[in-house]
């Protein structure tokens, strides 16, 4: 075994994972294939309109919504991020001790900081 | 190469493995879309007896094999594409949420030694597929051309990301006191305490992670995507047949995903608390996949008794749910963890 260097590491334990995306898609596209050999095809213009409760579609179906949406998905981002900050600390807790618990206390820290602004700007606010 | 006791020729080494593999994954497959059938027939039938009906009857003994009527009934049904759709986009749409929860299973130890790829980053990996599955949601929200979808759609994108940051940092918790993103070694480390399980010390965590799962797979109380009195199906209200079923397959597959992960992660896996296994060691001759069965049809069931009992959040009150309650939750859970932890030595 030659010692794990950029050039030669072989991910050799996730080749059951790449093969069994290939099944999960094969899966999917396959019952689909199949299935419309079998399937009746008959439409006609009212079938193919979008559903409205019966009613012939008013204006335009994408229209403008709230800009709310768009404040969470900003949050999701920043926090997600602090996630992902927090998941190797939580691994190699163990080996830093002392300085890896006052480190992370300050980050959460500056975190919650954010976040309690973030519910002043009633952000987090719905309505 | 030494399988089943036969010395196989270093050429054939690869193909075989591969052979094995497949096998493997075609076995887990088959079975994980057999309970996904019977997630149905038990769901209908848990929330008739739960409202005093009996639930589906007519096809089989008692309705047992409703699920196959089913099943048969939506691959020959209709495929209709409105005419106004993004048909391209509306087509891929529900292969996606089958395929992210399919490929979420990969990662899952059913007991001890069995799954089919033991990684390191096991954890990242379910985070990665669960969150993949809302480009379906999404997708199929914004193709399908519809006002329904289109509101559907939007919701479920926000509701599934905010969800996902009280879920993601549920987790440090366990990761803190096991030191892995390894399933399997997530349930070993378990096995350090008398009662064999990280529930007790991250009951705060576990109850996070639960609120947080059922908003992740769209279930009640937080099935507002789909909230039929107002958007009669959201997303999927323009599919039907065989796609139509995949969304409802990826709701079920997921939801086992998710139960699956709270048992490892919290309720020890396919292992029992020493304690009781000390007190009666007959039990430890019960195969492990028989208690890791018995533990996610417990959260199967508990997704259903929920269903039956809690009426639905309004939109407002399942965003401050997430962020003015779950999260600080969440948070304080890993300052908590990491604070005994350091103290308590270990």
């Amino acid at each position: 075994m030659s010692p794990i260097t950029p050039g030669n590491y072989l991910p050799s334990e996730y080749l059951p994972i790449m093969i069994l995306m290939i099944i999960a898609g094969a899966f999917g596209a396959g019952a689909l294939i199949v299935g419309a050999l079998f399937r009746i095809r008959r439409s006609y213009r009212e079938k193919l309109m979008p559903y409205e409760s019966g009613n012939p579609p008013i204006g335009e179906p994408r229209y403008r919504f709230s800009v709310k949406f768009y404040i969470i998905a900003m949050l999701f981002v920043v926090f997600d991020v602090e996630a992902v900050f927090l998941y190797p600390w939580a691994l190699v807790y163990d080996k830093i001790g002392l300085y890896a618990l006052i480190e992370m206390m300050l980050f959460i820290t500056v975190l919650v900081v954010g976040y309690i602004y973030a519910w002043k700007k009633e952000a987090f606010k719905w309505d | 190469m030494n399988v089943f006791g036969m010395t196989v020729p270093a050429g054939f080494e690869l193909a075989t493995s591969i052979a094995i593999i497949i096998v493997k994954i075609a076995v887990i497959v088959a079975v994980t879309m057999l309970h996904v059938l019977y997630a149905t027939y038990f769901e209908r039938k848990v929330i008739g007896h739960m409202q005093v009906r009996l639930g589906p009857m007519r096809v089989g003994y008692h309705g047992i094999l409703q699920p196959f009527a089913d099943g048969i009934k939506l691959f020959f049904k209709e495929d209709v594409v409105p005419a106004e759709a993004d048909k391209t986009v509306f087509k891929i749409a529900p292969i996606i949420p089958v395929f992210a929860t399919l490929s979420a299973v990969a990662v899952i130890p059913f007991f001890d030694g069995f799954v089919i790829a033991n990684i390191n980053v096991g954890l990242l990996y379910l985070f990665a597929m669960s969150s993949l599955a809302a480009y379906g949601v999404i997708m199929a929200g914004w193709a399908s051309n519809s006002k329904y979808s289109f509101l559907g759609g939007l919701r479920s994108s926000a509701q599934v990301i905010s969800y996902e940051v009280p879920m993601g940092l549920s987790l440090v918790g366990v990761m803190l006191l096991s030191g892995s993103l390894n399933l399997t070694e997530i349930v070993k480390a378990q096995q350090q305490y008398w009662f064999g399980m990280y529930l007790i010390p991250q009951f705060l965590g576990y109850f996070v992670f639960m609120v947080s799962a059922f908003a992740e797979t769209n279930r009640t109380p937080f099935d507002l995507p789909e909230a039929e009195s107002e958007l009669v199906a959201g997303y999927f209200v323009e599919y039907s047949g065989m796609r139509f079923a995949f969304y409802y397959a990826a709701e079920y597959i997921g939801m086992i995903v998710m139960s699956c992960v709270a048992v490892i992660c919290f309720w020890g896996g396919w292992t029992l608390p020493p304690v009781l296994v000390d007190a009666v060691p007959a039990l430890a001759a019960v195969p492990g996949i028989v208690w890791f069965l018995a533990k996610v049809y417990f959260h199967v069931f508990l997704y259903y008794w929920v269903r039956a009992t809690v009426p639905r959040y309004r939109y407002d009150q399942l965003m401050s749910l997430g962020w003015k309650v779950l999260l600080p939750l969440a948070l304080a859970n890993i300052v908590v963890t990491s604070v005994v932890k350091f103290f308590a030595g270990s």
